[in-house]
Formats: structure tokens, sequence, C-alpha cells
């Protein structure tokens, strides 16, 4: 159950977040979920947004660097140690988890967060095993 | 003090007349002595009895660096092997350095431009001269060092670098010159400073700083942190190193040893020649060497000739500190880089367009490089550490071809300068080209 991100590249200089979400904006595009990686010197914005494809698009006609990669989307039960127990599952098979972010709280009972293990499928295929729910790209855009 | 007052105070028309004696002699040994130079005459119908008058030096042709690269590494000598006592090279990093070999008499007449020099700096037998510059294949330490011993000055041969031993030095021994390039004194300074040691303690009184551009501000600043008369050596390892010019203390240019050294200013494009007063690139000629004459050499470092009378009573002709290069070289602590090498490290990169900006700062008195390279898509990755390969990978790239460690900072693409006839490839924020 797999999800497309994209991420974009953010050169540290004044202005450049606010213009790549501009862009979306203006193509009418709904964020979901967002997070920065920043360096001193570069950013990484990646997001989760209903037509990664067309966002992709558009960005790069305004120069921006695009790249759609994919992520594990779970449900994470809405109490202490609720993370924990998911991240339970990927540490015991070794699975790396390059980053985590979470959505917006949108009157659930679950918490959803957007999981970037270094092998995607290998991630999948342990949180299956422990029957955590994953959630599709239908499931996401109509939450 | 003059070191030599024959030399350094004739009339012009005595120094014409012994720069046409030496020019003839030199032209004759370099035609008859190495082939380069024959073939270089011939191709222009000239023969040494060609040179007439002083004005005849306009016929010979220019050698530049490209042809002395050619000749790697003795190619350019024009004495037996035997003759030659040591060899210097440049500090180029573009493919082979330039190579330059001196005879036991170029030895003695480097030590005594070098004597010239640094009397005109006010040094005596009584100074102790503490040099800076690095011994080794680099001139610049030994340059002042043989300089230092025909004077009869001490010299502390401590090299560049280590500067805790540096000031350790400068208080115990009382050293009273200081040789070095202007942006090391000016660190030195700064970490005098750092450690609450004030310059009224310290017995120098005068800087002999050379080897890389600077400016009159920068002069006041060194001037001001160490109490210093601080003067302006210029020279080039090609015609001998050190040496080939040197600031009295009227601090109002560079009187050139023009006995040894004929210096003419050129349009760098035209190739013409320029009137005195006029700027243009500097042309070299040495009228002295035996182990390696160099006729004509283009330096190109852009400068103004003068002949005005100098109220130090020497007659030599006045040369105007460089204030720049009339190629795109640069010189980043010491060691000379071209645009074009960064850009050829960059295209070893697959995916990578060279689209790149040199931005060249020094926070603290040491330049710093920066890179600025546009990002591909092909380069790019959500992670991080993948970003971070990439630049890493580019500095290490661009570390190999100029030996100079860089900080390379990605950018998004379309972001810098395209090149509208010529592309702002080179930002130098040390502004050291306007003094």
């Amino acid at each position: 159950m797999k999800l497309k991100q994209i991420s974009i590249f953010l050169e540290n200089r004044k202005g450049r977040l606010w213009k790549a979400l501009n862009v979306l904006s203006d193509a009418d595009i709904n964020i979901r979920a967002l997070s920065i990686a920043d360096t001193s010197e570069f950013g990484i914005l990646r997001m989760i947004v209903p037509d990664p494809e067309k966002a992709k698009e558009i960005l790069e006609m305004n120069n921006f660097i695009v790249k759609v990669n994919e992520v594990i989307v779970v449900e994470v039960p809405d109490k202490p140690g609720g993370l924990e127990g998911i991240l339970g599952f990927l540490n015991s098979s070794d699975i790396n988890v390059e980053y985590l972010y979470a959505f917006v709280e949108k009157n659930r009972d679950e918490a959803i967060v957007v999981i970037r293990t270094d092998d995607v499928d290998a991630g999948i295929e342990a949180l299956e095993a422990g029957n955590v729910i994953m959630l599709s790209a239908e499931e996401v855009y109509t939450l | 003090m003059i070191w030599n007052e024959n030399a350094e105070c004739m009339s012009a028309e005595e120094m014409e007349e012994i720069q046409l004696k030496k020019l003839q002699e030199v032209v004759r040994r370099a035609y008859l002595n190495v082939p380069y130079y024959q073939k270089r005459l011939k191709k222009e119908g000239l023969a040494p009895e060609d040179i007439q008058t002083i004005q005849d030096i306009e016929k010979l042709p220019f050698t530049t660096k490209s042809d002395l690269r050619d000749a790697y590494p003795f190619g350019m000598f024009a004495v037996p092997s035997e003759d030659i006592v040591e060899v210097h090279t440049s500090s180029g990093t573009t493919g082979k350095p330039t190579v330059s070999g001196y005879t036991e008499r170029d030895l003695d007449i480097w030590g005594e431009v070098m004597a010239r020099a640094l009397t005109m700096a006010g040094a005596t037998k009584h100074d102790l001269i503490q040099n800076c510059y690095g011994y080794g294949l680099f001139t610049g330490g030994l340059g002042v060092h043989y300089g230092t011993q025909k004077v009869g000055a001490t010299v502390i041969p401590i090299s560049a670098g280590n500067t805790r031993r540096q000031i350790e030095i400068l208080q115990d021994f009382g050293s009273t010159i200081l040789t070095c390039t202007p942006s090391y004194a000016l660190y030195l300074a700064e970490v005098l400073e750092e450690q609450g040691i004030k310059n009224c303690d310290l017995k120098l009184k005068a800087g002999v700083f050379g080897a890389e551009m600077w400016t009159e501000e920068m002069r006041e600043e060194i001037e001001k942190r160490l109490n210093l008369s601080a003067l302006n050596i210029y020279g080039l390892t090609e015609i001998i190193g050190p040496g080939v010019a040197q600031e009295c203390i009227q601090k109002t240019g560079l009187h050139i040893f023009e006995d040894h050294f004929y210096p003419e200013i050129i349009d760098p494009k035209t190739h013409q020649k320029l009137p005195n007063g006029e700027r243009g690139e500097l042309v070299l000629t040495t009228l002295t060497r035996e182990g390696m004459p160099i006729l004509r050499f283009r330096t190109r470092d852009v400068t103004t000739l003068h002949r005005e009378k100098c109220e130090c009573g020497r007659t030599l002709v006045k040369m105007d500190r460089i204030t720049g290069r009339s190629d795109d070289m640069l010189k980043i602590r010491g060691v000379i880089v071209f645009p074009s090498q960064i850009e050829r490290a960059l295209l070893r990169i697959p995916d990578l367009e060279p689209h790149y900006q040199i931005i060249i700062t020094r926070p603290r008195q040491l330049d710093e490089l920066e890179v600025r390279v546009e990002t591909s898509p092909a380069l790019f990755s959500d992670e991080v550490k993948h970003v971070e390969e990439v630049k890493r990978k580019i500095e290490m790239q661009i570390h190999d071809e100029i030996g100079l460690r860089v900080n390379v900072n990605l950018v998004e693409p379309q972001s810098l300068p395209r090149s509208e006839g010529k592309a702002v490839r080179v930002i130098d924020n040390r502004h050291l080209g306007e003094g």
C-alpha cells in the first residue's frame, strides 16, 4: 500500500518556500500533509497532495526540482505508545526509517503518519505482518 | 638607505644605454641557446642583430605562460644542466607548473635585487627579518632569504604557517621586519589581538608584503594593527621570483629593478605598447638572466608605469600596485585558480549542469571559496543524506582539480545568471582591485 509523495528542492533563500506553496495554491492543489527537512544550506519540502504528477508538472514549469517517490501512510492509535508500537515492527525487521511526519488532525480517532523506510516494500511487508493499518491513496485524499 | 646607488639612481639616458646593451646580449643568448626562441625569432624573420635600439624590443614576440608550460620541465633553459644550481616552480595548478632554472650568477642577481628591496624597506645588517614566506619550490621563502643574507641582516627562516610559533618568535626574538602575504599579516594581527599582545610591545618596523593582490585599505589596516610600515613587493617565478619591484617608503608605487627586468605596458587586446601613465598589462623581459632568459613575458598583471622623480632619490621607473588581471586568473589563499578548472571538475559529475558561480570572500583574513552549483533533477532526492552526498562529491571533484577546500552550495535551477555575452561566473568580495 504505497502512496506517492512529492519532494521539492528549496534553496536557502528568502521566499522560496512561499513561492513553492504559491505555485501550488494558484493551481488549486490542496496539501494534505507536509514536512520540511532543513539543513544550513538547503531544504527539502515533502508533501502529500491529491494529484502528485500534476503538482510536479506545475512546479517544474516554475523551475523547481521535484521528485516523486513512494512512502507508506499508516494509521496510528491515538494513545501513548501508538507510534512506538508501529516503529517496533520495523525495528525488529531491521528496517531503517529515513524520516516520518504526521498529517494534520482530522477529527479521527487515529493519527495518520507518513513513513519513509529505506526499502519501502520491505517496510510494507513488516507492517502488514504486524497488522498495522495502511491507507490507500484514495483513503488519504478523501480524508 | 639605498643598496646600490649606481644602479638605482642613474639617469634615464644611462639606464637606456645599459638596457640596450643587456637586451642585445640576452636576445643573442636566447637565440643561440634556446631552440624555442630561435624558432620563434626565425618565424618573425628576426635575428639578434635586429635589436639596434631599445624600442626594437617591440619587434620581439611575446612569451606566454603556456609557452613555458609547453617547454616543461627544462625546455627554456639556456645553459647546460651542469650550470643550473637551483630550480623553482610556479604555484599554478593548471596542468604542469612552469619551471625556472637559476645559475649561480642568477642567484647572485636575485640576492642583489632582493637586497635592494629589503633596503628600500629599511633593512640593515642590524635587522632581524622574520621570513614567513614558504620555503621550497615557491620562490618567496628563498628569494627573501638570499636578499637578507646579502644585506647581512639576520634571517629567521620560519617559513609559512604555525601562527602560534610565529607569534612566539616575534615576541621573543624581537623581529624587526616581517615578510609574508598581506592577508597573513592581517591574520597575525588578529591572533596577536586575541592573545592580548600589544603591537607596541613588538619591535616590528616594516613589512614586505606580496605574492597576492591587496589594497590601500589593507595597508592602512595592517599598519595600524601591527604598528609598522607596510610595503608592497612584486615578482614572479617566471622572471626570477620576488624582487622584480619594491615599494620605497614614499608608498607611491613600486620601483622596478629595470637594469635587470625591462618593463613594458601593452594593451592586452591589441598588443600595442602603451605610454607611461596608461593602464595595461605588464610585460617583462629578463635582461640578465642566464639560466632561463625570458623575452617579453606577458604577466597578465594590470598596472601603470610612471617615471616621475621619486622623493627617495631613486630614478628607477615605478609601477602602481597590481589592480587586476588581463585574464580570469584568481589567486585564492596564494593558489592560482582559473574558473575553467572548476567548470572542468563539474563536468566530470554526470547529470550536473555546469551552471556555476564562484564567490570569494575573506571573512577572517583568509580567503574562502564558495561555489554555487545548480541542482538537477537527477541529483535531487527526498533524502537529505543523498543531497549532502552529492554536495560532498562536487566538493571533492573541485578539490582534486584546484587543490583547495571549497564550500559547494546547491541552488535551484535557473537561479544563476546565464551568459549574456559573458556570464558573471566570479564574484570577488575581497575588493582587491580597487586600491
